[in-house]
């Protein structure tokens, strides 16, 4: 290649490094720059969308969707697909709910426990098959959709949990509030920075990266990929079963059909945050971001008086604006990284 | 090797296929029926059996070019919607049939096309347009009809769910048509030099690049197929069901891709069969029914067992591989050590070379 010949000034004598770190922060910032433009926009049009009430309601709302956001994040940057949180999340929202009918008194947090058991059970189960049985984890993950979905059916019957049924410190997790933030959304951040920590600073968080980004590299590396793999969807199971008690909290009358195509929502939202599909690049934080904005456009749409029925055009629509977007960017970035290779004579 | 050498194994090899194996599993799920009930081969068991497997198995097909090629489509359920509801509105507001026919397959290309566009120009992973997609265009079809249900069709096309095609009381329209374009599909996948490349593209877009295969038009040309062809469905099950509303074909695509990969098409590409798909197709639907003529299993029961169909059909392919490398290992006498036999099996790199 001897595109040298036309030289063009360099603007920063920034290393490649630095200004691949730049360009992900910037796609990070990028959604909050959308969230402030959508809640501007909004604002001026319907003054009541800042009312504290409808911004406690929209981060309560988001902080189901983070959480289970968070352990979709680590199976996909490993290249991997977890499409059965929405069936885990029915399923423990059931289980755990159902707990209060069973057992009259029970304290709360064993109900949480139960909703965790519940997850990291199916977790465990579509690790093992797919670590250990090597097979594609979007055809595994499919099938444990149909699986987990056809038990909680079984389970639950023809019967349902209702509202009465539930104690009101129960539902009160979703509506209190410390300092005017829902408790339930300061928790799911604090589980949001710790994840982020471990991706960014762990030995393991970083194979995670690289698995995804080259498996064949990876397994020369030496890096444990089967149990990685596992790991990733045990972590995603358990979130997700712990989801499924924040669903209980938040919609109180659960069914055989609760959560049906939350999947596609937490796929939406990962993809929106930055992760890319194939693996190898993204982080939580920008996972949960995306929620922010899918559930803030949500609720926008709400107050603006559109049908709800727009709400899941759009949130598809904004997944391809998304994902064209990244690929822009990701185009422009290994275009930058070779000029600036050129000229360092490297 | 010399052809004395030719041992019974070697004569027996090429009959041990997935299909042969799901044809042994249709005649057992059809022995399986009779004996839960007489009632599995009454012609209108047969009906109702083939009007629940017709169009999905009809979604089949482009999605197993699709899948040939590397790809998945999951957005065939959505436009499949779209093209359902609009049908029920335009009917609705007295549009000539022939008329709505052509705009609703129009709709279904143009969905194809973009999802194909998308896809093959702009260069984006088909798994994550196509979940966009699949939320756009059922969002899109929500809005269209929005909580009503049209179901007032004219008199040659609402009793198409049911009477069978042309007279005969057990087939239905759906698996006829199929039936046809299976055999058209399959032909064409198999003999013509458009079908092989489907198959090249699959095991090395480079290579088949390079070989001189339009890959991006290619794919573009099967995402716009499987438009129309959704579309087509589409309306074909609005009057099967002599209703259109929310919610039709919800999570279809999760049947159809179970049957595909059910018929031994590989989701990572280059390998698969018209042949296997169909067999699957009836094997799903013939356990589906047998399933359901027993008195204590009721239809949400049944997801279970399809989605550990779905399991067993991508583990049972890798353990045989697995297996098969390992006992080459063995063979060849390089390695003794067990354990080290498996961990070489294990390691799909070091295989390669």
């Amino acid at each position: 290649m001897s595109t040298a010949t036309a030289p063009t000034p360099t603007i920063a004598p920034a290393s490649p490094r630095r200004l691949v770190d730049f360009v992900l922060r910037a796609r990070t910032f990028g959604i909050l720059g959308v969230l402030a433009l959508f809640v501007l926009i909004t604002t001026a049009i319907q003054p009541r969308f800042l009312h504290a009430d409808n911004i406690r309601f929209i981060l309560a709302t988001t902080a189901l969707y983070a959480l289970v956001s968070v352990g979709e994040t680590f199976v996909v940057i490993t290249r991997n697909v977890d499409l059965s949180v929405g069936s885990v999340v029915g399923l423990s929202a059931y289980v755990s709910a159902n707990m209060f009918q069973a057992h009259h008194g029970i304290p709360i947090p064993v109900v949480f426990l139960v909703g965790l058991g519940v997850g990291l059970a199916c977790g465990v189960v579509t690790g093992v098959i797919t670590a250990v049985g090597r097979v594609p984890s979007l055809v595994v993950t499919l099938a444990m959709l149909y699986i987990i979905r056809g038990v909680d059916t079984i389970i639950v019957g023809s019967g349902q949990v209702v509202a009465n049924a539930l104690p009101n410190s129960f539902i009160n997790i979703f509506h209190a509030t410390v300092l005017g933030i829902p408790d339930i959304a300061i928790a799911v951040a604090i589980v949001v920075a710790i994840a982020a920590y471990y991706l960014r600073s762990f030995r393991s968080g970083r194979e995670l990266y690289a698995m995804g980004s080259d498996p064949d590299a990876a397994r020369l590396g030496g890096i444990p990929i089967g149990r990685r793999i596992f790991g990733a969807f045990v972590l995603s199971g358990a979130l997700a079963g712990l989801g499924g008690v924040l669903w209980a909290t938040q919609y109180n009358t659960i069914d055989a059909t609760a959560a049906t195509g939350l999947e596609l929502q937490v796929i939406a939202a990962v993809v929106v945050g930055g992760v890319a599909i194939f693996g190898g690049s993204g982080s939580v934080v920008g996972a949960a971001l995306g929620a922010l904005l899918l559930q803030t456009i949500s609720s926008a749409l709400n107050v603006l008086g559109v049908p709800s029925l727009w709400t899941m055009a759009i949130s598809g629509f904004l997944l391809l604006v998304a994902i064209t977007l990244d690929r822009g960017i990701q185009l422009w970035l290994a275009a930058a990284l070779r000029r600036r290779r050129v000229h360092l004579g490297a | 090797m010399e052809p004395e050498r030719r041992t019974l194994r070697d004569r027996i090899a090429p009959l041990i296929r997935w299909e042969s194996g799901l044809a042994i599993a249709l005649v057992g799920v059809l022995i399986l029926g009779n004996s839960i009930s007489s009632q599995f081969f009454s012609s209108y068991n047969i009906f109702t059996l083939c009007t629940n497997i017709g169009d999905l198995a009809l979604l089949a097909l482009p999605m197993t070019l699709i899948i040939i090629t590397g790809e998945i489509d999951l957005s065939v359920a959505s436009v499949l919607a779209v093209s359902a509801e609009t049908l029920g509105a335009l009917w609705t507001h007295h549009w000539p049939m022939a008329l709505i026919f052509v705009v609703c397959l129009v709709i279904g290309a143009t969905a194809g096309l973009i999802n194909g566009l998308l896809i093959t120009r702009v260069g984006l992973p088909s798994l994550a347009v196509t979940i966009g997609t699949l939320t756009l265009y059922r969002g899109l079809a929500n809005v269209i009809l929005g909580a009503s249900t049209v179901s007032n069709f004219p008199a040659p096309f609402n009793t198409l769910g049911v009477n069978g095609f042309l007279g005969i009381p057990w087939l239905s329209w759906s698996v006829a048509i199929f039936l046809v374009c299976a055999v058209i599909t399959g032909v064409m996948l198999r003999m013509t030099p458009f079908g092989r490349s489907l198959y090249a593209i699959g095991l090395s877009q480079e290579a088949a690049f390079h070989a001189g295969i339009r890959v991006k038009r290619t794919k573009l040309l099967l995402f716009v197929a499987s438009g129309v062809v959704a579309a087509a469905v589409g309306m074909l099950y609005a009057f099967e069901l002599s209703s259109a509303g929310e919610n039709i074909g919800i999570g279809f695509e999760l049947q159809v891709v179970t049957i595909v990969l059910l018929g031994g098409v590989s989701i990572f590409g280059g390998k698969g069969t018209i042949l296997g798909v169909a067999l699957a197709a009836f094997v799903y639907a013939g356990l589906r029914s047998a399933l359901l003529l027993t008195p204590s299993f009721n239809e949400n029961d049944f997801e279970v067992v399809s989605g550990g169909l779905l399991i067993l059909s991508v583990l049972i392919p890798n353990t045989a591989s697995f297996v098969q490398r390992a006992r080459m290992l063995m063979r060849r006498g390089h390695v003794r050590d067990r354990r080290k036999v498996l961990a070489l099996a294990d390691a799909e790199v070091l295989d390669r070379d």
